[in-house]
Order: C-alpha cells, then sequence, then structure tokens
C-alpha cells in the first residue's frame, strides 16, 4: 500500500556530532544510526572527516569513521571495487555502492541512509532477505528438457551477446529499493533485480522452459507493477536497465498470445 | 543460551529521502491527472445534461463555469488532460521498448512535462482570441 510517511518507530531524530579536530578541508557525513539494543528511534549522526586523511570513495570515509571515531558503525562491504554488490546504500539521494562513489560527486554533506524502504538490521544494513526470495522463485538456472548433451549445452556467439546487460548484474538491490511501485507493493511485486534476471534466462537460447517462466510471472502484481518509473535503470551502479528487461517481458507476453 | 531478543525493525527512508527524477515526478503526475480527469469528466457530463434540461439549467452550469473559480477549474482540467495525453505517448514507445536509454527517457519526459503547459496556454490563448474575450 502507498504510505507517504514512516511508522512512528521509524521517524529519525538528530543525533550525536563527533568533531574532526585540527581537520582543514572537512566533508560531513550525515549517517543513519539505528540499533536493536536499546529501544530508540533511528538518527542522524553528524561525522566530520579530513578529507586531507581519508580516499576519495564514500566507502573510504564509512572505514575510516568506523576504524578511527566509532566501532559500532555497522555497513556491509566486501570487494570495494563494485563487483560485489555488498555496500549497496542511499547516498546523495540515490541507490549506489559506497565503494565506487567518489566523496567529490556529493555536493555539501554527504547523507547516507540504508537501501529505502527496507527493515533495518542495524545502521546501513537492510534486511535482504524477502528480496533474496523473490529472486530465488524465479528460479535463476538453466532449465532444458532435451537430452543433456555429452559436453556443454553450446550457444552460438550472436546467442551469447543476447545476455549482454544481463548477466552483470551483481544482485545488490539498489534497483529494486530505488523503485516507488516495489516500496509500495514489495510483498507482491518482484522488483526490477528479479526480473532483469528472469528476463536473464527467458533471453537464454539453452533455456528451455520459457513458457513455465512466463505462466510464473503472468499476474498482476509480479510483473505488471512496474510503471516505467525508470529510477531502477538510473541507480543502476553497474549501468544496467532493468526497466528496458520488464519491458522485454512484457512484450514477449503479448507475443505468445498472437 | 538467552531466547533472542524480539526486536521491532525500523523501515528506512524512502520517499522522505530520494532525489527526484523527472521521470519519477512524470509517472506521479500522470497518476494524479489521470485523477483528477475523473473530476473533469463529471464536469463535462453535467455541462451536457444542463444542454438537454433546458435554459435555466444551462444558465447555471453557465454562471458557475463562468466564475472565475470555474474558468480556474476549467483550465486545470485542460492541463491534466493534455499533460495526461502528452505523458502517455510515452507509454507507447516504452511499450515497444523504445526511448528506454536513461537520455532518451529523460527527453521524452520533459517534452511530455513542458509541452503539457504550453500546449495548455496555447489552446486557451486560442480560445481566448476566438471568443474575444476569457
Amino acid at each position: 500500500m502507498v504510505q507517504f510517511t514512516l511508522p512512528k518507530n521509524s521517524k529519525p531524530t538528530e543525533g550525536r556530532t563527533f568533531k574532526a579536530e585540527g581537520a582543514k578541508r572537512v566533508k560531513n557525513f550525515r549517517v543513519y544510526r539505528w540499533s536493536p539494543d536499546d529501544d530508540k528511534n533511528p538518527s542522524i549522526d553528524t561525522f566530520e572527516v579530513d578529507l586531507d586523511k581519508c580516499g576519495p570513495m564514500v566507502l573510504d570515509a564509512l572505514i575510516k569513521i568506523k576504524n578511527e571515531v566509532d566501532q559500532t558503525l555497522t555497513f556491509r562491504r566486501s570487494c570495494r571495487e563494485g563487483i560485489c554488490g555488498s555496500c549497496a546504500m542511499n547516498i546523495d539521494g540515490q541507490n549506489t555502492l559506497a565503494c565506487t562513489k567518489g566523496i567529490d560527486e556529493c555536493k555539501g554533506d554527504v547523507k547516507i541512509y540504508p537501501l529505502p524502504s527496507m527493515g533495518v538490521i542495524k545502521d546501513l544494513v537492510p534486511d535482504l532477505t524477502g528480496f533474496y526470495a523473490q529472486h530465488a522463485s524465479i528460479e535463476p538456472w538453466l532449465q532444458t528438457k532435451s537430452p543433456t548433451p555429452e559436453k556443454e549445452w553450446k550457444q552460438s556467439h550472436d546467442d551469447r551477446e543476447k545476455l549482454d546487460g544481463l548477466y552483470e548484474c551483481i544482485l545488490c538491490a539498489c534497483c529494486t529499493t530505488s523503485c516507488p511501485s516495489y516500496w509500495w507493493n514489495g510483498d507482491r511485486y518482484l522488483g526490477p533485480a528479479t526480473l532483469l534476471q528472469a528476463y536473464r534466462w527467458l533471453a537464454d537460447s539453452r533455456d528451455e522452459a520459457k513458457g513455465e517462466r512466463l505462466d510464473n510471472l503472468e499476474d498482476p502484481f509480479r510483473l505488471y507493477r512496474c510503471h516505467t518509473i525508470m529510477n531502477c535503470a538510473k541507480t543502476c551502479p553497474k549501468g544496467l536497465n532493468p526497466a528496458k528487461a520488464i519491458a522485454e517481458i512484457k512484450k514477449m507476453m503479448v507475443e505468445r498470445q498472437a | 543460551m538467552a531466547a533472542p531478543r524480539q526486536v521491532e525493525r525500523p523501515l528506512s527512508p524512502h520517499l522522505q529521502i530520494y532525489r527526484f527524477t523527472i521521470t519519477m515526478a512524470m509517472s506521479i503526475i500522470h497518476r494524479i491527472t489521470g485523477v483528477g480527469l475523473y473530476g473533469g469528466t463529471a464536469l463535462l457530463a453535467w455541462w451536457l445534461i444542463a444542454l438537454a434540461t433546458g435554459p435555466d439549467a444551462y444558465a447555471m452550469f453557465m454562471s458557475v463555469a463562468g466564475s472565475w473559480i470555474g474558468k480556474l477549474v476549467l483550465f486545470g482540467f485542460t492541463w491534466a488532460l493534455v499533460n495526461h495525453l502528452l505523458s502517455g505517448l510515452r507509454y507507447f514507445w516504452w511499450d515497444a521498448v523504445l526511448a528506454f536509454e536513461k537520455k532518451t527517457a529523460d527527453l521524452i519526459s520533459w517534452s511530455a512535462a513542458i509541452g503539457g503547459v504550453l500546449l495548455t496556454v496555447a489552446i486557451w490563448a486560442a480560445a481566448i482570441c476566438l471568443r474575444g474575450a476569457l
């Protein structure tokens, strides 16, 4: 359901401020905090960061804060080069990966929130259980009916090219949590990341479960809650276009009825 | 071992913090103008019913529609109609899997937004010219 305001327990309050003594080039990082260990509402803490003693990326600043200022600051991170998708969060009003977002790309204070409209586990860590369950529901693996060949399932270069722009998805959930339709109907609408993956298998020349896959998506909510708002394509840190993949699925639905 | 503490997780901020984009704004405006057109269609029905009922009923309609508030509502109705029409055209392209590049999607959305305002003003300017008065 459409809900414009946050529930009472989710409204952030003004938090603490941590000064950077003696720093010349200071940038304020305004970071969303919430801990399950007390009964307080979320708060926005302000960390002053000395840019002369910090790496160039937002993740560098978060790690610096955790190392030097507040060890309880909690966030996911791993590869620090935009391939694992762990450090997805909302920075400066848009979802992206903290490791590939330059601090200098943010005008004014750097505002950091967890991925939008998700349950918060702690600080910048969202609960992605539902997201992964939705991904599993489209059965993201090769399904075949023909006898298994002795070697590999072959694919022409042209057919392989059809998967470009689809296989690169790292499942960081930036797109899904940027989608207003998903904010309002995330329990029933599959969301851009899962649908891009659904199309990745529909577009695979080797897959033989096209009919079943389309049957599974033929639903007013699972697929058709996409209203081409385009937030997904704009926010994807890998430059993919889930909105277009979803339109391709809608087109396949029409084509199979013809 | 102690039982895990049951916590009520907060919902992370969404609309409050997300930076608006033109495609996002136009999607919302498309929905709102769509709802507004229901009201406009009711006005249109009132006009037709008044026309069929007789001179008194028609005069009554005209006095309401001709008032400043009436004209303002009609102007809004015109804009809602034109904006919804132009904004709706984008979906023709998108259903054909065209205009999905980020820049193209922005371009057609801005065009619909600006075109909607310009066309509304043009329609009213033309109406005023033809009538010779507002």
